[in-house]
C-alpha cells in the first residue's frame, strides 16, 4: 500500500517550503493590516501635495 | 503516474531555509541594526508599526540585492572556500530561483517602503539595490581593485534610508553615518582579504592584496583608519551626539588606527609565521568598532528621550 509508505526526503523538503511561504505571506497580510491601521488613524495632513491630505481637516478648511 | 517517479531523487528541490540562506541573513542583521538606528536617533518620532515595516522592507531590499549577487557570483563563490557551501555553488537552489527571487523581492520591497514610509526612502532603497547588485557585483568587482571602495555605498546607504523614513530629508546626521560606513568598509575588507587571499586569487578576483600585494594593502589600510576617525568623531557635534558618542568614538578610533599601525609594521613572513593572527583580530575588532559607534548613537539618542539634553555641548554641524 503506497499510503504507509514513508515520506520521501523531497516531500520533507517541499513541506518546508510550503510551510515557509504561508507564514511569510501570512505575517504579510497581518503586517499591511496594521500599518493601513495605524496610516488611518493618524492625523491627516492639512497640505495638499502630502499623500495623506485631507480637505476636511480643520486647519485646511481654515486656509481655504 | 507510476510509482518511480515519486522515489527518483529530484535534485533542485530548495527547502525554506535555502532561500532564507539566498538573502544573506548575517549581512541583514547589520542592515537591519544600522537602519533601525538612523530611524530611532532621527529627531521626528515614527509609530512602532511604521518603523518595523519599513525597517523589515529595508532588510528585504537588501536580502533581495544579495541574492542578485549570489545569482550573478556563482561562478566564482565556487571557487572560493569562503562562498562554496552557499546555496546556488552547492546546488540547492537553482540559479533562476535565485534570479527571480531577487527581482520580485527587489521591486516588492522598493514598492512597499513607498507606502509604508516615502518615496525618498523608497528612491533609496532602490538606489542601493542596483548599486550593490549592477555597480558593485557586475561591474567593479571583477574589474578594478577599488571595488570595495566604491562598493562600499551599498552598505552604507541603511542607516540614510532609516533617517529618510522618519523626516523624510537628508540631514547633516544622515550623511555623516553613510560616510562612517563608506570609510570603514575598506579597511574592514581589506583586513580579510589579507588573510583570505589564496581565495581571491583562486576566483581572479582584483582585490588590493592580489593586484598590488600586501605591503600595499597594510598601506592603505592604514591611510584609511586615518581617513576614519574624523569622519567618526564628527557626528558627536550635530544634534544627534554627545559626550557619550565622542568619548566612546574617541577611545575606539585610537585602537583602531593603532591596530592599522600594527598591521603596517608586519612583515608577509611574520603574518605567514602566525597564521593572520592580527589581521584576523583587526577584522573582527572592526565589526565591533562599527557596531559600537551605532550603539553610542542609539544611546545618546535614549539619554535625550529621558530628558537629559547637554546643554553646553557645541553643536558644530
Amino acid at each position: 500500500m503506497s499510503t504507509f509508505r514513508p515520506t520521501h526526503e523531497m516531500h520533507k523538503r517541499r513541506a518546508s517550503r510550503n510551510i515557509g511561504l504561508g507564514l511569510v505571506l501570512a505575517a504579510f497580510v497581518v503586517l499591511a493590516f496594521s500599518v493601513t491601521i495605524v496610516k488611518m488613524s493618524q492625523k491627516q495632513s492639512d497640505d495638499p501635495r502630502a499623500l495623506n491630505f485631507d480637505p476636511t481637516a480643520p486647519s485646511a478648511e481654515a486656509s481655504q | 503516474m507510476s510509482d518511480s517517479t515519486w522515489t527518483k531523487p529530484m535534485p533542485h528541490e530548495a527547502q525554506f531555509g535555502d532561500y532564507v540562506e539566498l538573502l544573506k541573513p548575517r549581512v541583514m542583521r547589520l542592515v537591519i541594526f544600522t537602519a533601525a538606528v538612523g530611524l530611532l536617533v532621527a529627531p521626528v518620532g515614527v509609530h512602532p508599526i511604521i518603523a518595523l515595516a519599513t525597517i523589515l522592507c529595508i532588510a528585504v531590499g537588501a536580502g533581495a540585492s544579495g541574492a542578485l549577487n549570489m545569482w550573478w557570483d556563482a561562478d566564482i563563490d565556487e571557487v572560493m572556500t569562503r562562498t562554496a557551501k552557499r546555496p546556488i555553488p552547492s546546488g540547492r537552489v537553482m540559479p533562476g530561483e535565485a534570479l527571480a527571487i531577487g527581482l520580485a523581492l527587489s521591486g516588492l520591497s522598493v514598492m512597499m517602503l513607498a507606502l509604508f514610509g516615502n518615496l525618498l526612502a523608497a528612491g533609496l532603497l532602490a538606489f542601493t539595490i542596483f548599486f550593490y547588485a549592477v555597480v558593485y557585483s557586475m561591474w567593479l568587482k571583477r574589474a578594478t581593485p577599488q571595488n570595495i571602495v566604491i562598493g562600499g555605498a551599498a552598505g552604507a546607504f541603511p542607516p540614510m534610508i532609516g533617517w529618510a523614513v522618519a523626516t523624510g530629508g537628508i540631514g547633516i546626521e544622515s550623511v555623516l553615518m553613510f560616510a562612517l560606513i563608506f570609510i570603514w568598509t575598506p579597511p574592514h575588507f581589506w583586513a580579510l582579504a589579507l588573510f583570505r587571499n589564496d581565495d581571491y586569487t583562486r576566483a581572479s578576483v582584483p582585490m588590493l592584496p592580489v593586484t598590488h600585494g600586501e605591503v600595499t594593502t597594510r598601506r592603505h589600510i592604514f591611510a584609511y583608519s586615518l581617513l576614519l576617525a574624523p569622519i567618526a568623531l564628527a557626528p558627536a557635534f550635530t544634534q544627534i551626539g554627545g559626550p557619550v558618542y565622542f568619548a566612546l568614538a574617541f577611545v575606539m578610533n585610537v585602537i583602531f588606527v593603532l591596530g592599522a599601525y600594527r598591521l603596517l609594521n608586519r612583515t608577509e613572513d611574520d603574518a605567514q609565521a602566525s597564521n593572520y593572527r592580527a589581521e584576523k583580530r583587526y577584522f573582527g575588532y572592526s565589526i565591533l568598532y562599527l557596531f559600537l559607534h551605532f550603539v553610542a548613537l542609539l544611546v545618546e539618542a535614549a539619554l535625550r528621550g529621558f530628558g537629559l539634553n547637554w546643554a553646553d555641548w557645541p553643536v558644530l554641524f
